[in-house]
């Protein structure tokens, strides 16, 4: 009896049901009778509350595949119109003209969203990695590690129209409204969560593999360069994935400063729009339907990229906790 | 001829405030095999890592006195020299999962950054691998993951990149206490071996181990060295009476 009461596979109301009845089966005092009772409204209240979470994880799914299906439909004309060449097109106009006719084309966006994260994401590695290594190996306690853990995961909680604003007053007098411009911006916002998870997998590093290397003459950079860097190696390259994944996204602090310019980028100083930038720039302007939905079908893109950007990034974390 | 390799003077070691190992003072002569043994908490591995300045690894471990390798006191060194002399092996067998075989017993070298031929490294290899018995068993299979052995292949792989190193001194942390019991017995039949080019230190809770593989005994009680005698005698006549009541079982 006891053992099924300890198996962890068998769920708790189950448990209470063998408990019940082996003692229904077994000389019973009043006491027990009374807890009998008590236990049977527990199961009751542990199934109700059971299908309750189960109701809302279900909606949480519909809701999702519900935002998904609303850009689909909400694209359809502009899907119909352009077919895949929407994605190629290098031309944004919509507003029709004797030489111009109304055009839309994803692609200086697209590009612009993927160059703006990139660049972000290759000015804020070694930031991030430092942070990681400093605290998941050199200094794991302490009021520095703590004031500097601290710090970084504010930098998370920051409103992004405080780094529009921040861009706006100290980075656009120097370098203009730009590319580079929004990838800084970028680059500072997304280090907590490269540098959150790399933490946490250093600090997940076995202790004795450490000590195997520092029992050999290794030094601590020995050590962080031949045994933890290895061992973390794929969940860094999550955590790289996952800020990559929030960069992508990124909308206010972007549109503030890169500029709105709505042709193909000629470099990383010139000004430019990003998925996300169109959207929150010409949606609630616009009145054409084609337009409309070719602004969503922007956010589709994105939303897919994102996803699979996100997804490829969780599959590594979870591989690599397993192990 | 014995001559004395390890002079532990007056050491003591913490954790923060809590005071490890207290005032130990203890001779150790050069190629005997020394078995330290104790209860849980007495402070033997502690004390062993302080030998090789591994204790001091753990964040508020602190540690004075004199350890003297060769007169030399190895709390003046730097600790990386003191770890090339004083080789390690721990209580879980811990290759490392990323090397193959091969590197894994060179693995101090990659490790250092030191450079050697392929020839040489061909050499320290099979030389390593042949004093840890496992030579015979792995040499078809040296490019294979370490990970891919068994218990007792893996600590005998730890052992070997140990001695790759070519120290004087060799610690033993428990180092059977994760294997079965023939694994077990490969290792002790290892340490008699091993012996004849280095001096020995085996922490071990397993009073027939330490009688079976040891030439002298160090029994520690609450931080402190109570006895340290040949290991016949401490078996057979000890004098102080916790060593006694240790022995016979009386508490553990």
């Amino acid at each position: 009896m006891n053992s099924s009461i300890d198996n962890p596979l068998i769920t708790r109301s189950e448990n209470l049901e063998r408990v019940i009845n082996y003692n229904a089966k077994s000389e019973v005092s009043v006491k027990t009778k009374n807890s009998i009772k008590r236990s049977h409204r527990q199961i009751k209240t542990e199934v109700v509350f059971r299908r309750t979470l189960s109701v809302i994880g279900w909606l949480m799914i519909a809701l999702v595949i519900g935002i998904l299906l609303t850009l689909i439909w909400q694209s359809m004309p502009s899907i119909k119109k352009y077919g895949f060449s929407y994605v190629w097109t290098q031309v944004w106009n919509p507003t029709a003209s004797v030489v111009n006719p109304e055009v839309f084309g994803a692609l200086p966006f697209l590009f612009g969203t993927l160059l703006t994260s990139f660049l972000a994401l290759l000015i804020s590695i070694p930031f991030s990695l430092a942070v990681a290594i400093f605290l998941g190996e050199y200094y794991p306690e302490g009021w520095f590690s703590n004031l500097l853990m601290n710090t970084v995961e504010l930098i998370a909680s920051i409103p992004s129209v405080i780094y529009g604003f921040w861009g706006l007053a100290v980075i656009i007098p120097i370098l203009g409204k730009s590319i580079m411009t929004s990838s800084l911006i970028l680059a500072v916002m997304i280090i907590p969560y490269a540098a959150s998870l790399g933490r946490s997998m250093i600090r997940m590093v076995p202790a004795n593999l450490k000590e195997a290397a520092y029992s050999l003459g290794s030094t601590r950079y020995e050590v962080i360069r031949s045994v933890i860097i290895p061992y973390v190696k794929s969940g860094l390259f999550a955590g790289v994935l996952l800020s990559l994944g929030r960069a992508l996204g990124e909308t206010m602090a972007v549109t503030m400063v890169i500029g709105n310019n709505n042709s193909f980028p000629k470099s990383i100083f010139s000004t430019g729009n990003t998925l996300a930038s169109m959207i929150a720039l010409e949606l609630p302007e616009a009145t054409d339907d084609t337009h409309i939905s070719a602004l969503v079908e922007l956010g589709l893109i994105l939303f897919v990229v994102t996803v699979v950007i996100n997804l490829i990034g969780r599959k590594i974390i979870s591989r690599y906790s397993n192990v | 001829m014995e001559s004395t390799i390890i002079k532990s003077v007056g050491y003591n070691a913490y954790f923060g405030d809590n005071h490890v190992v207290k005032n130990v003072n203890m001779e150790i002569a050069r190629n005997k095999a020394i078995a330290v043994m104790g209860p849980s908490g007495c402070g033997k591995t502690t004390f062993l890592r302080g030998i090789n300045r591994m204790h001091e690894l753990i964040p508020g471990a602190t540690a004075n006195g004199q350890i003297l390798l060769d007169g030399e006191d190895v709390l003046e060194m730097h600790p990386i020299f003191v770890r090339l002399k004083i080789g390690m092996v721990f209580q879980r067998p811990n290759p490392f999962p990323n090397l193959s075989i091969y590197d894994n017993v060179i693995a101090g070298y990659l490790l250092n950054g030191i450079k050697l031929p392929k020839s040489e490294k061909d050499i320290i290899v099979e030389k390593s691998l042949t004093k840890v018995a496992l030579w015979n068993e792995v040499k078809d299979s040296l490019v294979k993951k370490g990970s891919f052995l068994s218990g007792g292949q893996q600590q005998r792989l730890c052992i070997a990149r140990a001695v790759a190193m070519e120290p004087e001194v060799l610690l033993f942390d428990e180092p059977t206490s994760a294997l079965d019991p023939i694994s077990t017995s490969t290792v002790e039949d290892l340490f008699h071996e091993l012996k004849r080019n280095y001096t020995l230190i085996i922490v071990t809770h397993n009073m027939q181990q330490a009688a079976r593989v040891s030439d002298l005994t160090a029994f520690f009680y609450m931080g402190e060295l109570v006895e340290y005698d040949d290991t016949k005698v401490m078996f057979t006549n000890p004098k102080d009476t916790r060593t006694q009541n240790y022995i016979t079982g009386r508490f553990s």
